[in-house]
């Protein structure tokens, strides 16, 4: 006997399968050419980049490229002892060839990257290069600066040989694969990614944490004041929010400097003396402030859009079956607000773990976050790729935060509004 | 123990929100204890702004409310151990239905053996049995309302207050629940306040209703008086229906009035008229009036069939008599009824009895 199901057939013979998919195909192509703009979009501005980030965090065929007969040479070293005069022959014909191409100065900054100190022998080798007479490099090369007979040097060359290097990642948790090819933490004084991605951290959740307690009641009265009322108040929440980011950040400014409004103010009333007025600014204290102070309404929103489906009658119902008021709210309204509270938490402590204007402008030394550091790298050094590299950690510190909500809350369970 | 006719007792309250308009006016409500009462009226009537005064929501503007003659008015919802159901059953959705009816003895420190025996014993009266680990979304209207009921029936509290709690639920459905909550109270004997505006929930359950209206109770009396002998046409025109004549009385004599209408004069039975000249509504159940009655009654006159509605199991007749054209008839469906056809006319009679002459609309 075959288990095959019989097949239903419509009144024309066709079987109902082909005949419903031939009817819906129609709505099918339409819903895709509706969406067709958006996918194109978010894959022009959001994949195609991710995928460039993650391409280029792990990249390194540049030197590969700019130094093949040198890693061809350095195939056969063992990398214990200085290389022999084959790998400095091959270096030093490498090394010609981008000096004619003129295309050296990349080199020197890949290799100082990887060691300080690469960029000034190459380029004094580049001056005393002309002089170079055939034959013996290695000493000749030697010569040229005492660094040039440093093993360590020229293992720094080797490590650059593969196609791809995670040696970014490393250097974004203040590590680096030493001369024996171990991981190892960079000495205690340079570890400085570390603390910033803890205070990244730290920061994100204590300004969840304060939105939070300032966002519940407000939420709530939103929620439950009658429209007249609540309309006002869900402005006064909602202008902030419509006010340029830059524009808020500036004012906390002059609200919190030393000179500014809120100094001011603690000295008309004699709670500090003129002499010591606290540093509200350039540091932990101002970014505290003006995140949560930015940041609240992304808390607002999502509470105030699962409370306002709470019906009254159910806290009445928790009254009357005779839960003291606590008792009511604790037990029947609150576990209704978890879906909210989840979406806000999640919201703000995402665009908080990223944020950057903020910091950068109110943070000063002690209040700047990774994010901070992911913009230095790309203006200033321009070192994309570990730019690249620790923009890449971030993104996944927040899948895995998603990851985590998802397991303890179920993101069914968020409402956004 | 005999059984105290006055539990729950209104005494001259006044209920105001703003301070310029009073939504209940000196209202004064004896509730006897085991009683099923019921308050009906339309929207706005004050009847619920009463319960949520009762349940502790609310408080009264002035006057008192007692429970088993102690005032309540200061003691906070949650100590005053009334149940209450609510119109949409305001069942927790976060907690199965255990968690739900074990709530409120969960907050009265009941061990969990008893809280066991109890929630059992509350949904096998409303037969739920089984249901206990269902969380409210997964039942239907009408099992969420009986859970809704057994929660406010588990801690046995003294008076139960039902808000519309059938409000949300389809005819035949309403109707059985009707009937189930009507056990439930003769089988528990606790006191129910009950609001509602469907007058037919309120005939089917009640002991007494008190028909509010503008605030103020109209008639309070069992449901086949209210019927009967409405007192006022507010009361008349609300419960059941109701066929009028706007006139002035001519002669009052002998428990019998004569009224004089635009188009002839009809003879009444005075309610609330008191001398010759006073206008006054008179009112006649559809079912009073009879085509070609066998007996001999005191006002026959004639009427032209304007309207023919079937009913199934009646007829309803709109004619014309008396110059009013909104005369309704209901008429028993059987063979005899052979004359109604539109257009024609017939006589109609109806005992003065039957016609109450009421204050004027």
């Amino acid at each position: 006997m075959s288990s095959e199901t019989k097949q239903i057939l419509t009144t024309d013979g066709i079987p109902l399968e082909v005949s419903l998919k031939k009817a819906e195909k129609k709505n099918k192509i339409k819903a895709f050419l509706l969406v067709a703009p958006l996918l194109l979009f978010l894959i022009i501005t959001y994949i195609f980049p991710i995928g460039e980030m993650l391409f280029r965090s792990v990249d390194d065929r540049m030197v590969t490229n700019m130094l093949p007969k040198t890693f061809k040479a350095m195939e056969k070293w063992d990398g214990k002892e200085l290389p022999s005069e084959e790998v400095f022959e091959a270096f030093y014909l490498d090394f010609k060839f981008l000096v004619e191409k003129k295309t050296f100065g990349k080199l020197a900054t890949q290799l100082n990257y990887e060691k300080n100190g690469f960029k000034s022998i190459l380029k004094k080798l580049q001056r005393k290069m002309k002089k170079f007479e055939q034959g013996n490099y290695k000493e000749q090369i030697m010569n040229v600066h005492k660094r040039w007979a440093n093993v360590e040097y020229w293992r720094a060359i080797k490590r650059r040989a593969p196609d791809i290097t995670y040696s970014k990642y490393l250097k974004a948790m203040d590590m680096y694969e030493n001369e024996d090819g171990k991981i190892s933490q960079v000495s205690e004084d340079r570890r400085v990614h570390r603390i910033l991605w803890l205070r990244t951290l730290e920061i994100a959740f204590f300004v969840t944490i304060l939105c939070f307690l300032m966002a519940y009641p407000i939420a709530h009265l939103l929620a439950t004041l009658p429209m007249k009322y609540s309309n006002l108040l869900m402005i006064c929440v909602l202008l902030p929010f419509w006010t340029s980011l830059l524009v808020r950040t500036a004012s906390w400014m002059i609200l919190l400097q030393q000179q500014g409004i809120v100094n001011d103010f603690f000295v008309w009333i004699g709670l500090v003396g003129e002499e010591n007025r606290p540093e509200m600014m350039y540091n932990k204290t101002g970014t505290y402030v003006a995140m949560t102070q930015i940041l609240l309404p992304f808390m607002v929103l999502p509470l105030y859009s699962v409370m306002k489906t709470i019906s009254p009658s159910l806290m009445r119902a928790g009254k009357s079956l005779g839960g003291t008021p606590f008792v009511a709210f604790w037990k029947v309204y609150f576990p209704l607000t978890i879906p909210g509270i989840g979406a806000g938490c999640l919201l703000v402590f995402i665009l908080a773990i990223g944020y950057y204007i903020t910091p950068a402008l109110v943070g000063g030394a002690s209040g700047t976050l990774i994010s901070n550091q992911i913009a230095f790298h790309m203006k200033s050094t321009l070192d994309w790729s570990f730019a690249s590299a620790m923009g890449l950690m971030l993104l996944t510190g927040v899948l895995v935060i998603y990851w985590i909500y998802n397991k303890l809350v179920g993101v069914d369970n968020i409402k956004l509004g | 123990m005999s059984k105290n006719s006055e539990f729950v007792k209104f005494d001259k309250v006044d209920k105001s929100y703003d301070g310029k308009v009073l939504v209940v006016k000196d209202l004064n409500l004896d509730i006897s204890e085991g009683e099923f009462i019921t308050m009906l009226g339309p929207s706005g009537s004050g009847k619920t702004t009463c319960l949520m005064m009762l349940a502790g929501f609310e408080t009264p503007t002035n006057g008192e409310i007692y429970l088993d003659s102690n005032p309540i008015s200061n003691i906070p919802p949650h100590k005053r151990g009334i149940g209450m159901v609510f119109q949409n059953y305001a069942l927790f959705p976060h907690m199965t239905v255990y968690e739900n009816l074990a709530f409120p003895l969960k907050v009265r420190k009941v061990s969990k053996d008893e809280i066991d025996k109890k929630v059992d014993k509350a949904l096998s009266m409303v037969s739920l049995t089984g249901f206990e680990n269902r969380m409210p979304g997964q039942l239907s209207g009408g099992q969420q309302q009986r859970v809704a009921v057994a929660r406010a029936l588990v801690f046995d509290p003294a008076v139960v207050l039902m808000d519309e709690p059938l409000g949300a639920l389809d005819k035949n459905l309403r109707e059985s629940m009707q009937y189930e909550i009507k056990h439930i109270h003769e089988s528990i004997g606790v006191t129910v306040v009950y609001v509602t505006h469907d007058q037919g929930e309120a005939l089917t359950m009640s002991n007494r209703i008190a028909v509010f209206n503008d605030g103020k109770v109209q008639q309070l009396s069992s449901p086949d008086k209210l019927y009967e002998e409405p007192v006022n046409s507010f009361v008349a025109e609300f419960i059941g229906e109701n066929n009028t004549f706007q006139g002035e009385v001519s002669d009052i004599s002998n428990g019998k009035c004569k009224v004089k209408l635009k188009e002839g004069e009809i003879l009444a039975n005075p309610i609330n008229v008191k001398s010759k000249g006073d206008k006054t509504t008179v009112s006649i159940r559809p079912e009073r009036a009879l085509i070609n009655p066998s007996q001999k009654m005191d006002n026959n006159y004639k009427g032209k069939i304007e309207e023919v509605i079937y009913h199934g199991d009646h007829t309803r007749v709109r004619l014309n008599v008396l110059g009013n054209s909104e005369f309704i008839l209901k008429v028993p469906n059987s063979s005899q009824n052979i004359d109604i056809k539109l257009g024609n006319t017939i006589n109609i009679s109806w005992n003065s009895t039957d016609a109450r002459a009421l204050d004027p609309k």
